[in-house]
This record gives C-alpha cells, sequence and structure tokens, in this order.
C-alpha cells in the first residue's frame, strides 16, 4: 500500500515535469538582450574602434611586400630551429605557395585574427593561471568555468557574439578568445602548482616576497608549461578561423566557408591547406621559442 | 647567551589540534590520536636552546618530526603551539613582515636535494638571498664570490647547478646560505644525498669552515655518525619528541632509554669512545716522597706488575716495575730515581681508541693518559676491549 502511494507519486512527479518547461532558453535571450542594451557603451566602442584597428592592421600587413614578409619569415625559421634548413624550405615553399594561388591578403587577415586572439588569451590566461595555481577556492571555480568554456560547441557562442560585436572580425576574436583560453589558463596553474616544493621552500627560507617568489622562482621554472599552453593556445585560435567566417570573419575562413557553399572541393582544398601551412610555420616557430627559451 | 630559545614548540598536523594536543599532554601515543582525531603529530612540546657558535645536531630516524622541527624555527611551517625565540624575539608570533626580515638577515637554510634553481648560475643561485634582499648588483656579487671562495667554487661561477656533481651543488647550496652572512644556518640532512666519501669531506669541510665562521649551526640528520663527527650537541628525536639532549659522549655512555639505546648500538664506538671515556684512576708513587719499600707496598697489594711515578704536582716522571721494586729494597736504596723507567707509551684524552688498540698492543705497561704532561688517567688492554664489545658498560673505574 505505502509502496503503491510512493510509486504514484513519482509517477505523477514525472509527468508534472513535462507541462511546465522551465524557461532557461528564455531567460538566456533575455539576458543576452539584456546585456547588450545596458553595456552597448562597452560593446559598442569595441565593435566599432577596434574592428576598424584590426583592419587596419591586417591591411598594413598587407600592404608589407610579400616578398619582405617572407624573407622574414624564413629567416625567423631558419634562426630559431638552430640553423637549420628544414622548416626554412617549407616555410618558403609554403608562403610561394599561398601566393601564387591568390590567397595572400586572405592569410594576412587570418595571421591577424590568430595573432589578435592569441594575445588577447595569454594576456587574459596567465594571470588567471595564476591566480588558480595560489588559490584553490580560485581553482575550484574556475576550472568548471573552463571545461564549459571548452566544450561548449562553439557555433553557441556565435550567437552572442553576433548580438554583442555585430558581424565581422571582432566577434571572431571574441569566439576564438572563449575557446583558445582554456589551455594556457591550466598550463600556467599546472606548472606553478609543479615547482617543486623544496625550491618553493627555498624560496620563502630566503624571505622572498610574494611577487618575488613569483617572478624570481615560480615563473622562471614553470616557462616551459606555460609555454606549451600558449603553443595550444595559439593552435586553437588557428582552428577557430573557419568557424568564426561564418560570422563574417574575413580570411582563409572565409573560402572555405565560400567554397562549402558552393560546393566547390577544389578552392576549399586550396584554402584549406593554406591554413594548414599557417598552422605548421606558426606552430613550429612558437615550439622552437619554448625550446630556445628553456 | 643562547641564540635561540625553543619552548614547548608542537605542531600538530590536522583539524582539531587542540583535542589533539590535550590527548597528547594525557601520554597517549602517536597512533591513538592518529585514530581518534585524525591529526598526525609532528613536533610535540620540543624545547632546547642553542648557544652561540654551537654545532646544535638534531637526530632522528625518518618520521621522528626532524624535519618539521627545522622548519617550525623559520616557520616554513607554522607552529601550532610554542615559542621560537631568536635573539630575544619571538619567531613564531612575530607579523610577516619582521619574518621575512629575520628570514633574510638572520637565518639561511641549506636542503637536502640542494634546491638550487636550475635556470641560474652558480653566481646567481649564491646571489638570491642579497638579490631578494634588494642589494645592489654589485654589491651582492662581491659577497656571492667571496662565499663561493669560502666553499672552493671560486671558479665555477658561471655554470649551472646541473652541470656539477652533488657535492658541488651542495656546496653551492652553502654558499647561497652563507652569502647572506647569517646568525644562524639550519642544515636539513645537507649531506644525506651525497655518496658516503664525498659527505665525509663535506663534513670535515664544515668543521673547518666552523672553525672560521663560528656560526651557530642547526644541523638535521638521521645519521648518527655524522651527528657524532659535527655535533657540539646532540638532541636525539622519537615520534616528534626530543628524547635526551646532550654531548656525544654523553648520549653514548649514557643513553636515557632504550630508544636512545638501540640507536646508538652499530655505532662504531672504536670512532667516538676517547681514551677519557676508558681510562681509571692509576695508582701511583711520589718520586719526592717515597721510596722502593712503599712502592712495592703498593705494586702487590693491587696486584700489579708496575706502577707509576709521578712528582707533587702529579707531573708524569715514569714508571717502576715490580722486579726492579724488589731488586732495589734488597740492595737497600732509598730512591726511585735510579730504577725509573720512561719508555711508557702515552696519549692524551681525545685519543681515539681506535688509535689506542695500537698502541696497546704492544705495551707491557698500562697505557699513560696525560694532559699537560700531569697524568691523568691509565688505560688497561681490557678497558679497550670492553668498550669496543659493549660501550654501555663502560666507566672509568670498573674497566
Amino acid at each position: 500500500m505505502m509502496l503503491n502511494l510512493f510509486h504514484l507519486t513519482v509517477l505523477s512527479f514525472i509527468s508534472s515535469l513535462k507541462e511546465e518547461t522551465l524557461p532557461v532558453a528564455e531567460f538566456v535571450n533575455k539576458s543576452v538582450k539584456w546585456i547588450t542594451e545596458k553595456f552597448s557603451w562597452f560593446f559598442d566602442p569595441i565593435k566599432n574602434d577596434f574592428g576598424d584597428k584590426l583592419e587596419d592592421f591586417a591591411d598594413m600587413l598587407a600592404e608589407i611586400p610579400p616578398s619582405i614578409v617572407i624573407v622574414l619569415v624564413v629567416l625567423i625559421a631558419f634562426f630559431i630551429t638552430g640553423k637549420k634548413f628544414g622548416l626554412a624550405t617549407f616555410s618558403l615553399v609554403g608562403l610561394l605557395f599561398i601566393y601564387n594561388q591568390q590567397l595572400w591578403e586572405e592569410l594576412m587577415l587570418t595571421f591577424t585574427l590568430v595573432l589578435v586572439a592569441s594575445l588577447i588569451s595569454v594576456i587574459v590566461g596567465i594571470p588567471v593561471g595564476i591566480l588558480m595555481s595560489k588559490s584553490n577556492l580560485a581553482e575550484n571555480i574556475i576550472k568548471p568555468i573552463l571545461d564549459f568554456m571548452q566544450t561548449m560547441p562553439a557555433f553557441v557562442y556565435l550567437i552572442p557574439a553576433v548580438a554583442f560585436f555585430g558581424i565581422g572580425m571582432v566577434p571572431g576574436v571574441f569566439a576564438s578568445f572563449i575557446f583558445a583560453t582554456p589551455p594556457v589558463v591550466r598550463f600556467t596553474n599546472l606548472g606553478i602548482r609543479q615547482v617543486s616544493k623544496e625550491l618553493v621552500e627555498a624560496s620563502d627560507a630566503f624571505g622572498t616576497t610574494g611577487s618575488q617568489k613569483l617572478f624570481k622562482v615560480e615563473l622562471p621554472m614553470a616557462k616551459t608549461t606555460i609555454m606549451a599552453g600558449v603553443n595550444q593556445t595559439v593552435m586553437l585560435s588557428l582552428s577557430m578561423v573557419v568557424i568564426a567566417s561564418m560570422i563574417g570573419a574575413p580570411g582563409l575562413g572565409r573560402e572555405v566557408l565560400s567554397a562549402l557553399q558552393r560546393a566547390n572541393a577544389g578552392t576549399g582544398f586550396v584554402a584549406g591547406l593554406g591554413i594548414v601551412i599557417l598552422a605548421i610555420i606558426i606552430d613550429r616557430i612558437t615550439q622552437n621559442l619554448n625550446k630556445e627559451s628553456a | 647567551m643562547p641564540v635561540i630559545k625553543v619552548n614547548n614548540l608542537s605542531k600538530i598536523f590536522g583539524k582539531k589540534t587542540k583535542e589533539a594536543q590535550k590527548l597528547l599532554d594525557e601520554g597517549l601515543k602517536k597512533e591513538e590520536i592518529l585514530e581518534k582525531t585524525g591529526c598526525t603529530v609532528g613536533v610535540n612540546r620540543a624545547s632546547f636552546e642553542v648557544e652561540e657558535g654551537e654545532v646544535f645536531v638534531i637526530m632522528g630516524l625518518s618520521g621522528s618530526g626532524k624535519s618539521t622541527l627545522v622548519r617550525l624555527l623559520n616557520r616554513l611551517i607554522e607552529p601550532t603551539e610554542g615559542d621560537v625565540e631568536i635573539d630575544n624575539e619571538n619567531l613564531a608570533k612575530m607579523n610577516k613582515d619582521d619574518l621575512r626580515k629575520v628570514r633574510r638577515e638572520k637565518m639561511s637554510m641549506v636542503f637536502q636535494k640542494f634546491a638550487l634553481f636550475p635556470f641560474k648560475t652558480v653566481l646567481e643561485n649564491t646571489e638570491f638571498g642579497l638579490e631578494v634582499q634588494g642589494i645592489n648588483k654589485e654589491e651582492r656579487s662581491k659577497k656571492a664570490k667571496e662565499a663561493l671562495e669560502l666553499v672552493g667554487l671560486g671558479s665555477f661561477i658561471e655554470q649551472y647547478p646541473s652541470q656539477l656533481s652533488g657535492g658541488m651543488q651542495q656546496r653551492v647550496g652553502l654558499a647561497r646560505a652563507l652569502a647572506n652572512d647569517p646568525e644562524v644556518l639550519l642544515m636539513d640532512e645537507a649531506f644525506s644525498a651525497l655518496d658516503p666519501l664525498i659527505r665525509k669531506d663535506m663534513q670535515d669541510e664544515l668543521l673547518d669552515l666552523q672553525e672560521k665562521m663560528q656560526k651557530t649551526i642547526i644541523f638535521i640528520t638521521h645519521d648518527l655518525d655524522e651527528a657524532l663527527r659535527i655535533g657540539d650537541r646532540i638532541a636525539l628525536m622519537k615520534d616528534g619528541s626530543i628524547v635526551q639532549i646532550g654531548s656525544p659522549e654523553e648520549i653514548l655512555i649514557n643513553p636515557a632509554n632504550d630508544y636512545v639505546e638501540k640507536f646508538v648500538e652499530d655505532v662504531d664506538r672504536s670512532k667516538v669512545l676517547t681514551a677519557e671515556n676508558i681510562m681509571k684512576r692509576p695508582e701511583t708513587v711520589d718520586i719526592d716522597k717515597h721510596g722502593p719499600r712503599v712502592a712495592l707496598e703498593r705494586i702487590r697489594e693491587q696486584g700489579l706488575s708496575s706502577i707509576y711515578v709521578v712528582d707533587r704536582s702529579r707531573n708524569l716522571k715514569g714508571y717502576v716495575t715490580a722486579d726492579d721494586v724488589s731488586d732495589a729494597k734488597k740492595q737497600e736504596k732509598k730512591d726511585l730515581k735510579e730504577i725509573l723507567r720512561t719508555d711508557m707509551p702515552t696519549v692524551e684524552k681525545d685519543t681515539s681508541i681506535q688509535e689506542i688498540f695500537d698502541i696497546i698492543h704492544d705495551a707491557s705497561v698500562p697505557v699513560a693518559v696525560v694532559e699537560d704532561g700531569k697524568l691523568r688517567g691509565i688505560i688497561v688492554r681490557g678497558a679497550v676491549i670492553a668498550a669496543l664489545a659493549n660501550g654501555n658498560e663502560v666507566n672509568g673505574d670498573d674497566a
């Protein structure tokens, strides 16, 4: 009898659950709208001024004669790999190929997007990582947020990105910031927490202040790990360029997107190849930056 | 004047520290307290004083709380209770800024695994304490170089720690601690990670340095031989408590309890015990007062084969044998000087048993222990053997 009653209550509760949908979607819509309106004083200057600056910067890059850019990149690749010819040769051939395919301007736009997005990610991410390493409370709060940022499908935050920043490069930077920041935060946290206990004790025993310990011991010790995080962040923001093109971010990603829309496998492949070439050059250069400093 | 006074210092790890301390004071064991409160006892009411210029060794097996204790001294670990006074300032209660000042200026630490910064050169490592204090580049480089000269690494300043051997790395650790010119040097198992031969060298070098510098050194070790070698006084720890404090000899000869006794059982006594520990009060005759008659009487009384001869102020003159004395008596000689022999073996009070062993082997008379020419005692062969066999029963009178 009792059991039956219990069973009934549970059943009726479950069936009643469906009658009234919790207005989560509505709530988010309202929030986005509210934020867009209330914070337009904050978003609009970013949308306009920052967007203009980004485009100016990309234009400026595009105006540098490609030959100079290519020579520069090849030289950097040569010296940073310890005067080896592998990466230098690859950079030379790859960049000439992109130039040959009339994608030079798009390359500069994509590079600008990746550069700016990564810079912002690193500038925000490293201090957040430091905070996390210093406080278990901060770690417990920030960790789920990072999980959320990394697993939420990118398309989902493209929508509010457009609401806040319109279309173009700026929402693209925003989207890739969300997607690409977690690794540098995590690696910074990990790197500092991994500094051996004895070294931290040695630092304390000689009477360092908190910031002396951070800058003279912990950050130098964690540098390799943090740089690995930076490398990951750069790679992830590069992987966002195609998705960001859906909200109007220009560059190689947009070429891929338009090839998709016109079912043109050939141009899609070529633009995709351009992204791969850029990715490999950036990856190898940042990795070697790490090795050199280690 | 003691430099460091430690009073009732406790560290209990866990949440219910008050409850644990109470149970501890009631005499419960470490394991029982862990079971009841979930707290681990690190250090239990340690009290001691360290004099200026003293090498104070804290010894114990792993888990005895010695590493925790040394970290309480510079508050790398916050004490649960008790005081640590350095120059009459209570370090355990002072604020962060004052504590930092003490750490910068009065105390330096040397670590078991060296704890050198791998991205800094030897010189930069040595400069670290000075750099932290904000001393300008020129001066700190000068001081660091002096410290490196002191430990014999003057020509390695541009190397990185990974390029040096373990012994050299710990020299850098020592130089880094000395560069600050601290009053107190805390050395946490500083030589334990080194191989035995290097360890001996480092111990010798520390003693040499100590002769020059006269720092107050608190040295943590689990190695009794090391403790006996370098310690002026030794504190023995067990389960977080100090069970005995004393000079090396005191600890060896009068262990406070079974634990200490067990600890010292395996020591190579021949290196630790000295002539002073095994000598006995000598029977003598006075060269100015006594003649052969008295000498013979004493020899017979004690069942000896010879007897030492001294003057009024106990200066050792020589010895006479039973045969010579009885001949002299027969010949009615009055003076011991005519039959005095001077080829006796002599040692100093601090000669080790190991050396005495070689001397006594060939000697026909007991070995004389002298201090400034005065006879302090004699050592018979049996005492040496007894001491080597079982030091606990050694003492002057019944050897």
